[in-house]
């Protein structure tokens, strides 16, 4: 028999779990997959982003595919929209920095600059 | 917790599923491992979308891009396409569906647009086999709060004052009813759910008990705690093999979790229930012949009053509500009856689950607020009548219910409307008829169905409904008179005041409501020997028309009977031999030009 | 359904089912329909013998037994063909002609409605809604489903059966 605070409990981490399915607002990591995507390790850096996220217990963020950004040269893309819809894009991504922007950006809130677009710099 | 980039929710509702969404799920979980992205994106068993007519239905969060009539062979395109590249497959996706973003999200299709989904809240969202998806949005918060912070009085007097009122027919008010058992002074009392949901073409209750059990059981443990129940029963058709067993799965969960049983969360209230199948008698949605079936015995109605609410089941004050006006109550607990009473009209509140089908392009489930006008359900949801046909009628109610002209599109939807209009609202099957639907055959279909289903016990409704039927079978096969017709008035009339129950009360109603709008109808049949809708087969005879014939004797070649004869080479015209003609129409659906008339 | 309980079994396997289901609903109260439903499911149907013994085990005369199973069209005294065809005739189905589809299956397999075919392959019932309007109209053979249906599909899905010699 469960008490209700252990409810409470499970409401939490399971609404955590599937919060993708309302329209909360949460930050998006948009990756971009076409085939230079994938070609230039597209993948890896999914799955380095997925294990982050999962290592550090981050909640209301959404990972997802995209399909070809238009500049290959650049490969792999990878967008970060947050909650207010501001947009973030990383370049030449690899799974170290995929690390990385989990902990700066979507943790604290900081953009890594270093791995924006090499104008921003 | 496992982190998971993406969900698929594909529907496990009785309408996908008979259309193979099983294997689509069964096929994505193989392809997902074999991609070796199964530990990434989840995939989950949902309840029903709603728009049936396109099922199987499969939605992808968090994207929320809504993909239609999937097929099997169709899913390793989606997953190396969309999961693994991240492009939308786009000749799968719902046709209505606005761009923006490069999203095509499940919410903007013109199907969900002006829908409002209150007991449907969770359809489609969750997983209806997992107890923890249902906790997360919300689920038993409603009875905690009943639990903890309000007494017995006051749930009652919160229910009564969100003005909800039962949703499979007749419109009573739920409050009052439970304040009426509440006041019994009884050791024993009961709450039942009434699944038994035979009207033919109405399938909401199954699409809840399908996709949400769980919001039943919360809100007859509530029901119990308001009007000192601790025992329930809810009445299921055996013909829904899925509901029954997702409620299974549902209630042997919220007995793990505590949630029913003798100590409910440690609060010391007391609830159990079970399920009791149906056995496919019609009369048994009637409240006193549902108990009487609980009961073990022959499922026939008996006298009111006593009311249920004083003696029901086995003598004990029952209550007995619809499961649609179940799935509303936690929702009400919640967000109180105000939000509830915002919606709808003055005397209808809150929302209403249509099922539309029939002549229509969106076949499905639906959810309006009160008072949404019959034009926006069948041309803004329901996508308008296929094949350009005209819109001739809609039938509300199933056989206790009337047809509503086309004259009368514009009425808003609540319960006082449609009995203004002759018909009435019933559990909410909603079925829409064209051009080519006969009103008469129409009446003689639902009057077939009373007579069938007549229960016996008075002789009103089992020999009246059947004279009724006879007169009917008599003018649709061109042997009518003019008299006939205040004959079936009068018959109706009789019927509808002196039966027992109200299986008998309203059997009447579908004659009566197409004698009202459609009298010319019947009057054709009669005078003229003719079905204006060309659907009553004695009355018809399939011809040629010369001019428009084009010879090319696609006709003749499909005659099941060769019955037709003419011919190119020679020159000779077609002709249908109407001695041998078995009417079965073939020929008039092979015509490439038209050219054959009804 | 299990569907090889058709045949007849022995008398004792009879009383032993009967005796078992029985049992388990005993502390139930109006049992009377699901001990039914349950030996129907596991024996296919229910034959006047079985009724004799579930009045005998309940303890009620066999007058209220059969009265129940004569009232709900679920029950079945007759053991069913190989095949239960029943053609779904809700509203939905009916305006999108599931009549015609009827008759077309009664002039095929030369049966009325309730009845098998002489060399017990097929059973023609009628349903009521099966609730899968958006595919109308509809039939199903031994619970497999066949919607979008056309009266030419009736032949295609007979020959299947006829052709196949098992349950598809």
């Amino acid at each position: 028999m469960k008490t209700i605070a252990e409810l409470e409990a499970i409401r939490k981490r399971t609404l955590d779990e599937i919060s993708m399915r309302t329209d909360e607002e949460s930050v998006r990591i948009v990756i971009g997959m076409a085939t230079c995507g994938i070609a230039a390790g597209a993948r890896t850096v999914m799955t380095a982003f997925l294990d982050e996220i999962q290592k550090r217990n981050i909640h209301n963020v959404h990972v997802s595919a995209t399909g070809c950004i238009g500049v290959c040269r650049l490969e792999p893309i990878v967008d970060v929209i947050d909650k207010d819809g501001n947009k973030t894009t990383y370049v030449h991504m690899t799974p170290e920095k995929a690390a990385k922007v989990v902990v700066e950006h979507i943790a604290n809130g900081k953009i890594c600059v270093e791995y924006t677009l090499p104008e921003n710099k | 917790m496992q982190f998971f980039r993406s969900h698929i929710l594909v529907c496990g509702g009785t309408g996908c599923t008979s259309s193979d969404s099983a294997k689509i799920i069964e096929e994505l979980d193989k392809l997902l491992v074999d991609k070796k992205l199964d530990k990434e994106i989840k995939v989950v068993q949902t309840g029903c979308f709603g728009l049936c007519e396109q099922g199987p239905i499969m939605v992808v969060y968090p994207e929320g891009t809504m993909y239609c009539k999937v097929k099997v062979t169709d899913v390793a395109e989606f997953v190396e396409e969309h999961l693994i590249k991240g492009r939308i497959v786009t000749r799968l996706l719902e046709k209505s569906s606005d761009v923006k973003d490069g999203e095509y999200a499940i919410e903007k299709s013109s199907f969900f647009k002006k829908q409002l989904r209150i007991a449907l809240r969770n359809c489609g969202v969750i997983n209806p086999e997992l107890i923890d998806e249902y906790i997360a949005f919300d689920g038993y918060k409603a009875l905690i709060k009943a639990l903890t912070e309000m007494k017995p009085d006051e749930i009652i007097e919160t229910i009564k004052k969100s003005g909800l009122r039962g949703r499979g027919g007749g419109g009573y008010p739920t409050g009052s009813k439970w304040e009426f058992a509440a006041k019994q002074d009884n050791d024993q009392k009961y709450v039942c759910c009434n699944a038994d949901e035979g009207d033919p073409g109405a399938f909401m209750d199954r699409s809840v008990l399908e996709g949400d059990p769980h919001s039943i059981i919360e809100a007859m443990i509530i029901a119990g705690y308001a009007i000192g129940a601790n025992y329930g029963f809810v009445y299921v058709r055996a013909e829904y093999p899925i509901a029954v067993k997702r409620l299974q799965i549902a209630i042997e969960q919220a007995r793990e979790y505590g949630l029913l049983g003798d100590n409910i969360l440690g609060t010391g209230v007391k609830f159990d229930l079970e399920i009791r199948l149906g056995a496919g008698a019609f009369v048994c949605g009637e409240e006193t012949a549902l108990m009487t079936s609980i009961e073990g015995k022959r499922g026939e109605p008996r006298v009111r009053p006593p009311y249920p609410a004083e003696k029901g089941l086995w003598q004990k004050p029952t209550i007995l509500n619809n499961v649609e006006t179940l799935a509303n109550i936690p929702m009400i607990l919640l967000k109180g009856p105000e939000w509830f009473a915002s919606m709808g009209t003055e005397k209808s509140k809150g929302t209403k689950v249509f099922a539309i089908g029939g002549k229509i392009n969106n076949t499905g489930l639906v959810e309006i607020p009160m008072g949404t006008t019959l034009r926006e359900v069948i041309y803004d949801i329901g996508g308008g009548i296929p094949g350009g046909k005209k819109f001739k009628a809609a039938q509300t109610g199933g056989p206790s219910g009337g047809c509503i002209p086309a004259s009368h599109i514009d009425t808003p939807i609540d319960y006082e409307s449609l009995i203004e209009l002759g018909s009435m609202m019933g559990s909410g099957g909603l079925i829409v008829m064209d051009e080519d639907t006969c009103m008469v055959d129409i009446a003689k279909f639902f009057l077939e169905f009373t007579v069938d289903e007549s229960c016996g016990k008075c002789t009103p409704c089992r020999l009246g409904t059947r004279r009724m039927m006879e007169i009917l079978d008599k003018i649709t096969k061109g042997r009518g008179k003019m008299s006939d017709l205040d004959e079936l008035e009068t018959l109706a009339r009789d019927i509808k005041a002196a039966s027992l129950c109200a299986l008998g009360q309203t059997a009447p109603n579908p004659i009566l409501s197409t004698l009202r709008y459609f009298r010319d109808e019947y009057e054709a049949h009669i005078r003229d020997h003719r079905c204006p809708a060309g659907s009553c087969k004695s009355l018809l005879s399939y011809e040629v028309t010369e001019d428009k014939c084009i010879r090319c004797g696609l006709c003749a070649k499909n005659c099941p009977v060769n019955a037709i004869t003419g011919s190119k080479k020679d020159e000779i015209p077609f002709v249908v031999d109407q001695d041998i003609c078995i009417k079965c129409g073939v020929c008039y659906q092979k015509c490439p030009v038209d050219a054959i008339t009804k | 359904m299990n569907t090889n309980a058709n045949q007849p079994t022995k008398n004792d396997e009879k009383n032993f089912l009967v005796k078992e289901v029985v049992a388990r609903h005993q502390h139930s109260k109006g049992a009377l329909i699901p001990v039914l439903h349950e030996i129907q499911e596991r024996y296919g149907y229910l034959p006047v013998e079985i009724q004799e013994k579930v009045a005998k085990e309940m303890n009620i005369s066999q007058a209220e037994v059969f009265g129940v199973i004569s009232f709900y069209s679920h029950f079945a005294t007759k053991p069913a063909g190989k095949y239960r065809i029943s053609v779904c005739m809700g509203t939905a189905c009916y305006v999108k002609g599931a009549g015609s589809v009827l008759d077309k299956l009664k002039e095929k397999l030369h049966v009325k409605v309730g009845q098998t075919t002489e060399d017990g392959a097929f059973t023609l019932e009628e349903c009521r809604c099966l609730g899968c309007c958006g595919l109308a109209p509809v039939l199903t053979v031994n619970g497999k489903v066949y919607g979008r249906l056309t009266i030419e599909d009736v032949d295609t899905i007979l020959e299947s059966y006829k052709n196949d010699g098992g349950i598809a």
